[in-house]
């Protein structure tokens, strides 16, 4: 099985924001939840680049580990997924995370923060495929019906990639070849250990 | 040579020249494009760097136009060393501190065994506590062993109990103990409070403690140091309870406000100190309780009926003892002993 992963190409993307919105959209994210962002760094600078993060589906996943209910799991594509049923909205995930993926309907912690949210690589969650309540807990699971992740697949730039990791890895590295630059494959050293080099 | 040679010659040498200059001139703005090209165009020269920005910063942050400021936070890798402490190093420092006691309080019970109240029961009792301050002792540590025990169980439970119970029974029981560790939070901190105001006079540490102190407070042996309403070792006790209650409280507090003018980082901070601070305080509360039941004939009538044997008191507080004594006489009243 592949094992699946999301690129940023910085070079590209150019804010947009329709990856945020075809997420928010695809999946009925509630309001107040953005389970993608893009990010905008020395905004208005030179050198200024925007970057669009969701959960980057971590090789040994950081949220995974600190969840006191052990309510994360991890499919054969490499997709964490985690259990609307066990979460007890302790926000522990959000201080492991290192890219800010996890969300939480309420802001104070009193009692819980309520069911934790994150972007599902747009794979469902533990509930049987393509159901109701699937639907209704995590989103669309476009993996199911053979389709990638919505974000990446209306990127009109293709800034954002996702699929098999060593393909996106490998047009990436052509893409860096051919145009002679690339600022990285962000958050890749720190999501799996790796980065891309050319 | 003819003249024709000569000219052609010339002709040849023009021509030559002429070519040069034309060659240049066509190349030489070229090369001069080529190499503005090379810069202006390129647009990576200024590109801001992932390395070099988490070797400035540590964190890779940004502007986002979503109104949610901890979206700006891009990449923080320090969330995987949050979780190696919180995985890794909190465990051991739990595991040791906790076990730890336990083994140093059953070593020392098996070879100190109960300290006894040497002269026997006297039968007679002296009142320790009021009312109010049994209140106030057990409203802090009737909520701190629910505290303790729902805190354990957000580091250790999935450990040790969820392969008992399994998941679904331990996520349930986990919310519980959840609401229980925010709602009795108040109880808690209230008791710090109270405990600090009813008892701080009496808790000033003084010359009698450090006499108290160069005994070993009488525990290995049999001697009986002075000491007043609380010897030098409850101070220790007191002292800790209070500060370090408070500091268990001010960052519970701030775990349970998350992101009301801290950051992500303030967030692991103030979360790694409430964890640490749990699981020592968790440590001494279990030295006291043992000295207060296990330990210690007649200690834990103190705290049960507020009355203790007399011999018990002049034992372990003959100051205390004395100043009552005074005091009942300055009273008038004939009878040194106040309860019976
Ligand atoms: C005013 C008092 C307290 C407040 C407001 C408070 C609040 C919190 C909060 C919000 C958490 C995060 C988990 C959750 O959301 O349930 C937590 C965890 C924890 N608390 Fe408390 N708490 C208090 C007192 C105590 C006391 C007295 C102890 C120890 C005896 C304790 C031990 C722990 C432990 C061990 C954890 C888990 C830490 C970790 O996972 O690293 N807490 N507390
Ligand atoms: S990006 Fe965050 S939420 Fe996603 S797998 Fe990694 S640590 Fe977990
Ligand atoms: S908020 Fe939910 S998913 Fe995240 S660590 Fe806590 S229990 Fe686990």
């Amino acid at each position: 099985m592949a094992r699946v992963k999301f690129l940023c190409d910085g070079d590209r993307c150019i804010e947009c924001n329709a990856c945020v919105t075809a997420c928010k959209n695809e999946n009925e994210v509630p309001w107040g939840i953005n389970r993608r962002r893009v990010v905008t760094i020395n905004d208005g600078k030179p050198g200024e680049r925007s970057i669009s993060m969701a959960c980057m589906h971590c090789t040994d996943a950081p949220c995974k580990a600190v969840c006191p209910v052990d309510c994360f799991f991890t499919t054969a594509d490499g997709v964490v997924l985690h259990s609307k049923d066990l979460c007890i909205g302790c926000g522990y995930c959000f201080y492991a995370c290192p890219f800010g993926a996890p969300q939480y309907p309420r802001v104070g912690n009193f009692g819980s923060r309520g069911k934790m949210d994150k972007c599902t690589y747009c794979a469902g969650g533990p509930e049987a495929d393509l159901t109701m309540a699937e639907y209704e807990k995590y989103g669309a699971n476009r993996l199911a019906e053979g389709k990638l992740p919505l974000c990446a697949e209306m990127c009109s730039t293709k800034a954002l990639l996702a699929g098999d990791g060593e393909i996106i890895a490998q047009i990436y590295k052509e893409r860096v070849v051919k145009r002679g630059y690339g600022s990285g494959a962000w958050g890749w050293k720190t999501a799996y250990r790796e980065g891309i080099d050319v | 040579m003819t003249r024709g040679g000569f000219g052609r010659r010339i002709a040849v040498a023009a021509f030559v020249a002429l070519f040069s200059v034309c060659l240049a001139m066509t190349l030489a703005p070229r090369a001069g494009w080529a190499q503005q090209a090379r810069q202006g165009v390129n647009p990576t020269a200024q590109a801001v760097k992932e390395e070099q920005l988490l070797k400035e910063l540590d964190r890779v942050t940004g502007r986002v136009s979503i109104p949610d400021s901890k979206a700006g936070t891009l990449i923080q890798p320090e969330g995987r060393e949050w979780r190696a402490y919180h995985e890794r190093t909190l465990h051991w420092i739990g595991g040791i501190a906790i076990l730890g006691m336990l083994a140093v309080l059953a070593l020392f019970y098996s070879v100190r065994g109960k300290i006894r109240i040497e002269h026997g029961w006297a039968g007679v009792k002296i009142m320790r506590f009021t009312t109010f301050e049994r209140f106030v002792h057990w409203l802090t540590a009737s909520s701190f062993i629910v505290l303790a025990l729902s805190g354990l169980n957000v580091v250790f439970g999935k450990v040790l109990l969820l392969p008992l119970v399994g998941s679904d029974a331990f996520a349930v029981f986990s919310q519980w103990a959840k609401y229980a560790h925010n709602y009795l939070s108040f109880a808690f901190a209230a008791g710090i409070v109270l405990t600090f105001v009813i008892w701080v006079t009496e808790n000033i540490p003084n010359r009698t403690d450090i006499a108290w102190a160069k005994q070993g407070g009488g525990i290995l042996g049999h001697a009986h140091p002075p000491a007043g309403k609380f010897n030098g070792g409850q101070k220790l006790i007191f002292w800790s309870v209070v500060l370090v209650g408070a500091a268990i409280a001010a960052s519970g507090y701030v775990l349970m406000f998350p992101f009301y003018g801290t950051n992500i980082a303030d967030m692991q901070v103030a979360q790694i100190i409430h964890g640490v601070l749990g699981v020592l305080m968790i440590a001494v509360i279990l030295a006291h309780i043992y000295i207060g039941t296990l330990g210690m004939e007649g200690a834990f009538d103190a705290m049960g009926t507020g009355e203790v044997d007399l011999n018990w008191a002049k034992e372990h507080h003959s100051l205390w003892v004395e100043e009552e004594m005074s005091k009942a006489r300055a009273a008038g009243g004939g009878a040194a002993v106040p309860a019976e």
